[in-house]
């Protein structure tokens, strides 16, 4: 209200309001709460991969000491309860309903991956429970198992679920097939590529948690735990799980320490805890080990491709055929289903004019750890695809790389842009984003660091991908249409209080993202009230009214948009009680926000904020008869598409034939994520998309042998990226605005992640270009490179 | 039971303990610092590292009765009384060095540790080297590395200030 003040709104770097309390060790996590006279819960988990269950013995565990309770398989069903739901509903290519076997909250008659929870042990200490859950005797009847994509399809595999004949959840399908027949039959060149994409273990640095209370005055239940979305959650359990309405049930998702995906789903230990609770009389708290995370938390990507593109002889694509089959795991997670279909292949256009897309995805079970979305979420699938294709075709058409991505390019006047797969996009400007990133990574001076290199022995490569992403999936409606059992609309409510204090409730969820600076700043800036003066609140189903939390970068273009809407109601009310302070009609009171003032136009009689703030609730002097008291609104924003990221990634590398190594040398991201609100935050989000996406590139890969067992089942088996695996990232916006949102903001949490995994191995494979690799599949380890250098050595 | 006796950010307590307890569990569960944090079973992550005696520690493999006698700080402990930063606590504000925060705790520990053992100033390459046992999963690194270097010349007495340079 200050207009000498220091200008915190939209653009500023403001620091973060979080750090303080993360920097002092204030944070409030799941596990840092101790609720009164709450128990410890272990769940004890299978060790086989596929089981029938004979027997749980559990007599000598519930006389161990400090034992509460124990609760097995069956006693969960004969509550009749539900299993956890899968919110999207796939059909197949005839167009009948796929496959959703139940997915029980505690296995009960078989169990289907290593790490499925057969019993819960409740103690007064986490050790008490853990040493009774050794002394549970379950009689297992071992069984096949399968965990790869192509063994669960074969003839004779194991089959997990009745209801999944052949081990398939659906083989669904999209765009047309016949034009892209008929351009294949026309084409002067095809190219082929066969790719898998890998499977990622998630391993955000805090381990999943959950307490459950029950408060049996009230009927009141109450669960803690580690969520990106504490709504979706509750109408989860709430109405498909554990018949408990939802005004008898609050989540809480409190501080959260990383999620990218892996903290949306509804976990069965949430239910378990929930249910637990009255049967026990006190809160049930479970916190995850990270050997249990690595076994139960949804696991990502997993695909296995062939895609086929057609040229003309200019380089033109003229035809995209793609064929996909993805590891659903053993059960259904939340959102699995959507994952490998419509936020996948829905992207195979990318950048390009490709007029013609078919693409074919049979999702299968395993017995593995469910996979669902993770950073990106099908987008890095169908990006990884994509642009190791065209780097494919550029050499085997001869032309270069880059000239080839421009050939192909949608234009900027070819906006609002329909591809062949279903999505429109409203903005974009591929060129700009390119040129920014050629420049910036000196491109057109690499040959000269690649000879320098040779002459200290080294490989050097460089490599680019021009990627596209879509965010916050909308509208409901035709989300609805392809099988989307949720709304995807967004809530925010701007409650000002009397004296001009701001309080801001979101439906989204903040887990690193900085929402509460973001946010914050978006409303200083809009209402022209200190930054200061505005706080944020998410993540407590009993504060905020309702929201479907965050994913899939949505937070801001969604969640933001809607605090926009709720903000333009306030503003329309303050201007109405301006008007009868100053006693002139509503039309001609302009809101100033740089001023924090409401005037007349074109006098200089005005209102401040505080004191519109304090009639609204002291209304004294008041149109009491046409307006109520108050300053307090909430607005519901669905939006009308998709936003749509794009830009231009280039990694430049250096192999050391000797060992195989690949140093990480230089990362170039631009990216057009729309309208920066605070480029602080959002080149930090970049820089953690692009770890995670080098992670995948050189580093990371579940592994699970031939019977199921996982291998990559800790962070000495599994390798996360560490500061000296990684090179500095160069970070820079190239802006078009949204169209349809108010801001013009697009999402910039998984930009990262989904434009690097293909520019890395574009640039390993450039380096490897006279060692005769054509494709490489990731990660680009330094067994498989040292290999591929060696084994040719030899062959020659 | 066996007791232990330890200072921690400068209190003393006397804490029954199993022989089995970790410090991080002491630390969390009877002293309630829950800003020391669990991230990992197999001492890889480093979000629970503490100084002891002044170096730093991963108190998730240190039992508690290691600790009879020891002089322990947490996160909690690493500003001053009064409320005022660490530089390397400033730092980390100033360059966005955190998202999600659960690293954060164990991350400053050990980076204040790696400044102050090594008073000739480190390069880029040393501080990446010297995060070798802490995970972030966040931030890529980038800003933690300009934030532990910016703080270590704070340390070091060579600038009086994180701030970043004038953006």
């Amino acid at each position: 209200m200050n207009a000498v003040a220091p200008f915190e709104g939209i653009g500023v770097r403001m620091r973060r309001k979080e750090d303080l309390r993360f920097l002092s060790g204030k944070g409030s996590y799941t596990d840092d709460m101790s609720r009164p006279n709450q128990t410890h819960c272990v769940f004890l988990r299978s060790p086989h991969a596929h089981a029938a269950i004979r027997s749980v013995d559990t007599a000598a565990a519930a006389a161990m000491p400090g034992v509460v309770r124990i609760f097995t398989g069956a006693d969960y069903a004969a509550d009749k309860l539900g299993g956890v739901p899968c919110g999207w509903l796939i059909h197949n290519k005839d167009g009948s309903p796929m496959n959703e076997p139940p997915h029980p909250v505690l296995a009960h008659g078989k169990v289907r991956y290593v790490g499925d929870a057969v019993a819960m042990v409740i103690a007064e200490t986490r050790e008490a429970a853990r040493d009774a859950a050794e002394k549970i005797v379950v009689d297992y009847d071992v069984l096949p198992a399968v965990a790869g994509i192509n063994e669960a399809l074969a003839a004779g595999a194991p089959q997990l679920h009745e209801a999944a004949p052949r081990n398939i959840c659906y083989d669904w399908h999209i765009g047309e097939k016949g034009p892209v027949d008929v351009a294949f039959a026309a084409a002067h060149k095809i190219v082929t590529l066969d790719l898998t994409n890998n499977r990622l273990i998630p391993n955000a640095m805090e381990p999943r948690a959950a307490i459950g209370e029950y408060d049996a005055h009230s009927g009141e239940y109450t669960l803690h735990t580690t969520s990106q979305n504490p709504h979706v959650i509750r109408l989860l359990m709430g109405a498909f799980v554990l018949n408990i309405p939802e005004h008898k049930l609050r989540i809480v998702a409190p501080d959260v320490g990383g999620g990218f995906g892996s903290k949306i789903f509804h976990y069965i230990e949430e239910a378990a805890v929930t249910w637990a609770a009255p049967k026990v009389g006190r809160p049930i708290k479970w916190t995850a080990d990270r050997t249990e995370a690595f076994m139960t938390d949804a696991h990502g990507r997993d695909h296995i491709s062939t895609a086929r593109l057609a040229l003309d002889k200019d380089g033109k694509f003229l035809a995209l055929h793609v064929q996909t089959k993805a590891n659903l795991g053993a059960y259904l997670s939340t959102f699995a289903t959507s994952v490998p279909t419509y936020l996948y292949a829905t992207l195979l256009a990318g950048t390009y004019t490709t007029p013609a897309i078919y693409a074919e995805v049979t999702s299968v079970f395993t017995n593995t750890v469910p996979v669902d979305a993770y950073r990106g979420a099908g987008r890095p699938e169908a990006t990884f695809l994509l642009e190791r294709l065209v780097d494919v075709a550029a050499r085997e058409t001869g032309i270069d790389r880059v000239e080839i991505r421009r050939r192909n390019f949608i234009k900027p006047d070819q906006f609002p842009y329909q591809t062949p797969v279903a999505l429109q996009y409203d903005s974009g400007n591929y060129f700009a984003t390119l040129d920014a990133a050629l420049a910036s990574s000196d491109w057109a001076g690499f040959e000269a660091r690649r000879a320098e290199a040779a002459k200290r022995g080294k490989l050097r490569g460089i490599g680019i991908s021009t990627y596209l992403e879509a965010c916050g999936i909308a509208p409901s409606a035709v989300a609805g249409a392809l099988g989307a059992r949720a709304g995807l609309y967004e809530v925010g409510a701007i409650r000002v209080h009397p004296t001009g204090s701001v309080t801001v409730l979101t439906g989204t969820h903040s887990h690193g993202q900085g929402h509460e600076t973001t946010f914050a700043q978006l409303v200083a800036d809009q209402l022209g009230v200190p930054f200061d003066k505005v706080d944020v609140v998410h993540g407590d189903t009993s504060k905020i009214p309702f929201g479907m939390g965050t994913y899939g970068s949505r937070s801001l273009p969604v969640g933001g948009t809607a605090l926009v809407k709720a903000m333009d109601k306030i503003i329309a009310k303050a201007k109405r009680i301006a008007a009868h302070l100053l006693e002139a009609d509503v039309a001609d009171i302009e809101f100033d926000p740089r001023a924090g003032a409401f005037k007349v136009a074109g006098t200089d009689r005005s209102k401040a904020w505080g004191e519109i703030a304090l009639t609204a609730y002291v209304p004294h002097n008041y149109p009491i008869e046409e307006l109520e008291p108050g300053l307090d609104e909430t607005a519901y924003y669905d939006p009308k598409n998709f936003t749509f990221p794009g830009g231009c990634h280039i990694a430049e590398v250096e192999i050391d034939p000797d060992t195989g190594h690949v140093a990480m040398i230089n990362f170039t991201a631009v990216d057009d994520v729309g309208r920066v609100i605070n480029p602080m935050i959002v080149e930090g989000q970049v820089q953690g998309g692009v770890a995670q996406g080098i992670g995948q590139a050189l580093l990371e890969a579940c592994v699970y042998d031939a019977q199921g067992q996982l291998l990559s089942g800790s962070m000495m088996d599994y390798t996360m990226p560490r500061a000296d695996d990684l090179a500095p990232v160069s970070v820079a916006t190239h802006t078009t605005l949204c169209t349809h949102n108010p801001l013009g903001v697009k999402g910039c949490g998984e930009v990262g992640a989904i434009g690097s995994p293909p520019a890395v191995i574009n640039a390993v494979v450039d380096a490897l270009r006279d060692h005769g690799v054509r494709h490489l599949d990731m990660p680009a380890t330094p067994a498989k490179i040292w290999s591929i250098i060696n084994t040719r050595m030899a062959a020659e | 039971m066996p007791q232990v006796t330890l200072t921690v950010n400068g209190k003393q307590h006397t804490v029954d303990v199993e022989g089995r307890t970790l410090l991080v569990e002491l630390l969390r569960e009877k002293l309630r610092l829950t800003g020391t944090h669990v991230g990992c079973d197999t001492s890889q992550c480093g979000a629970c590292v503490v100084h002891i005696d002044g170096n730093s520690v991963k108190s998730c493999t240190t039992l508690a009765v290691m600790c009879q006698g020891a002089n322990v700080t947490t996160i909690e402990g690493l500003a001053k009384p009064d409320g005022t930063l660490h530089p390397m606590q400033e730092a980390f504000r100033e360059y966005h060095a955190l998202q999600c925060g659960f690293c954060t705790p164990g991350m400053v520990m050990s980076a204040v540790d790696l400044v102050a053992k090594n008073p000739q100033g480190l390069s880029e390459k040393e501080i990446r080297e010297g995060l070798e046992g802490n995970l972030c999963r966040c931030t890529g690194y980038h800003n933690i590395v300009k934030a532990i270097a910016a703080a270590q010349d704070v340390m070091h007495g060579k600038r009086s200030t994180v701030a970043a340079a004038a953006e």
